[in-house]
């Protein structure tokens, strides 16, 4: 096999591991979609809004440092300490528990019964209102997070596949962070699943995904469920903040992300969580190995910016519940 | 017929015909009357509805059947009158809070979760059993997973009783019309209420959907002593049916009574066949 082959086998790999990643965003967006009709604008800045409040927990930053100097003309920006990992994520999962509550609290309550425009126009403005407050509350400052997870590419995996190509291919190329997103995203998945079709409050999830009325009917309690909604998609928005945030720095950028999981959601369908993992999956492939055999020899490169835009239209046009989605059906 | 009557005492028992006790008023309705604006959906109405028996509610198009049985059911709250429920008169409810207090229902457009298997919609009807915390069910900690394990039993057994053993795992958006309403009050009977509702539970059936509906209405009432209210269209299958009707006409009661009783009431003869003016 000629090494050009490998190096296709490798972009392939790192193609997979990149669409686990956006596959993380778009679950948040799938979980809350499902549940309530509503298109959540502000899972990317939830994401942030996690990953900033971790690194803020685990430097022991004092929330609201620039605010309170600013009043009362103190100097103060850290406790003095610092939080092992472990336990600053449960804080920072406990942060979002309670961003859940109080949205169900403050908004969802009040606009029961809208139109879903008017829930979706809610979340954009959620969302600014997050950014805001997250950069009031940690600073704006571009933050590294360190969860402990090492970086770089693996060199035992490096090593084990040198044989493989002949003189001029020296391994798969795979980053360490990359592998362990994916496993962290497959276990996610996988537990998500089992929970939503083993338990009392998994079945109730996808009772009231599935029809409103039936199931205050039989018992379910809309607004219990939301609140519960809210939590888990806050816990994978938290998961998708520290996967991303350690990859390239707690930033606003962080947030843009959610954008990529757009085209996930048109491919693999607003309404299935395996349309999303799957979607994510053909994207990042897709991007990559477009790049790689079109793409860099015969366009000029940078092809991974648009790619996965212009496979979302294709979709719209031939098939615009995605690969999963429900068919649209109205009777008429 | 030795069947007695409404005029008798809602607080005694009494023994039908085909054997069965009939108890004490398990609900009471005291001068209902309910107002949607300016238009009047139920005006002054009063009856009860005894422990074990099945109670018809019938009526021509608009009556304010469905209406009442929203009331009974908790979801609207009528402007003036009570409603008594087991000997203590009912405070306003939230929407969820009405499958809590023992009362199942059925609809009158089927509402099924149409995504998920017949299994799973009738184990939905035994959320309002199961207890354990939501940590421990995403642990499946031991008491959860016991708890899991008992609803899904019981529920076998309605789903035997039912004779839809064949689709347990059919998503149920898949299921004919007739099945589906047969899952439906498999989820009802799931949550094993002291008092279902059945909104027009025969609507859309073809005959032989209609007599097997009937048969399992007679067994659910027969072998689990369940009370029975249900709203219907079709007068010879409630004849049938019930132990006791009650006619309604314009939002007003124009009859109560026994099958016998109700269809020789003239006032009944009237808003049914039309009364003629001349």
């Amino acid at each position: 096999m000629p090494a050009e082959f490998y190096y296709g086998v490798e972009v392939f790999l790192n193609g997979l591991m990149a669409g686990v990643m956006y596959s993380l965003v778009a679950l948040g967006f799938v979980l809350i979609f499902k549940a309530s009709g509503i298109f959540n604008y502000a899972q990317g800045i939830m994401a942030l809004f996690a990953a900033m409040t971790l690194v803020g927990f685990q430097e022991g930053q004092i929330p609201f440092a620039h605010l309170i100097n600013a009043v009362f003309g103190t100097e103060v920006h850290h406790f003095g300490w610092t939080m092992p990992t472990f336990l600053a994520i449960l804080f920072a999962l406990g942060m979002m528990l309670l961003f859940a509550f109080l949205v169900e609290r403050l908004i969802l309550k009040h606009l029961v019964n809208q139109e879903p425009i008017i829930l979706f126009m809610a979340t954009i403005g959620l969302a600014y209102f997050m950014e805001g407050f997250g950069d009031l509350m940690w600073g704006s400052n571009v933050k590294r997070l360190d969860v402990g997870i090492p970086q770089g590419g693996n060199f035992w995996i490096e090593e084990n596949t040198a044989f493989l190509g002949g003189e001029e291919f020296y391994g798969f190329y795979l980053d360490t962070l990359d592998i362990y997103a994916t496993v962290i995203a497959v276990v996610l998945v996988i537990s998500l699943v089992l929970f939503s079709q083993y338990t009392k409050t998994g079945r109730a999830l996808r009772a009231v995904a599935d029809d409103h009325q039936a199931a205050l009917s039989v018992g379910i309690s809309l607004r219990g469920i939301w609140v519960i909604v809210w939590a888990i998609a806050g816990f994978v928005a938290l998961v998708a903040g520290i996967m991303w945030g350690a990859k390239s720095g707690v930033q606003f950028s962080l947030s843009l992300i959610a954008l990529k999981a757009l085209p996930v959601l048109m491919l693999g369908g607003f309404t299935s969580i395996p349309g999303a993992i799957v979607g994510g999956l053909i994207i990042g492939v897709g991007e990559k190995m477009f790049e790689f055999l079109i793409g860099a020899p015969l366009l000029g490169g940078a092809t991974e910016n648009w790619f996965a835009y212009m496979l979302a239209l294709m979709f719209l046009v031939f098939r615009p519940q995605g690969l999963f989605g429900e068919k649209i059906i109205e009777r008429v | 017929m030795s069947r007695k009557t409404a005029s008798l005492d809602s607080r005694d028992s009494y023994v039908t015909a085909d054997g069965r006790t009939i108890g004490p008023a398990v609900m009471e309705m005291q001068n209902i009357t309910l107002r949607f604006g300016g238009v009047v959906a139920i005006q002054d109405i009063s009856f009860d509805i005894r422990e074990g028996e099945i109670r018809a509610i019938i009526g021509p198009n608009g009556a304010g059947k469905s209406s009442m049985l929203n009331v009974i059911n908790g979801f609207y709250h009528p402007q003036e009158g009570h409603v008594i429920y087991k000997g203590e008169v009912r405070k306003p409810l939230k929407p969820y809070e009405i499958a809590h207090q023992g009362i199942a229902r059925t609809f009158q457009n089927i509402a099924l979760f149409k995504g998920m298997s017949t299994l799973d919609n009738i184990m939905t009807g035994r959320l309002t059993h199961m207890k354990t915390g939501m940590l421990a069910q995403a642990l499946w900690w031991g008491k959860a997973q016991k708890e899991e394990v008992e609803n899904r039993a019981f529920v076998e057994q309605i789903v035997d009783f039912l004779e839809i053993q064949s689709i347990r795992k059919v998503p149920v958006g898949r299921l004919p019309y007739g099945l589906q309403k047969r899952v439906e009050l498999g989820r009802a009977l799931a949550a094993q209420p002291s008092l279902l509702l059945l909104d027009e539970p025969m609507a859309g059936m073809n005959v032989e959907e209609k007599e097997d509906m009937s048969r399992f209405i007679l067994d659910v009432n027969e072998e689990f002593g369940t009370t029975i209210a249900l709203i219907e269209h079709d007068m010879s299958v409630v004849m049938d049916l019930a132990d006791r009707v009650v006619v309604m006409d314009y939002g007003r009661k124009i009859g109560d009574g026994t099958p016998d009783e109700v269809r020789s009431n003239q006032a009944v003869i009237d808003a049914y066949l039309g009364v003629s003016h001349d």
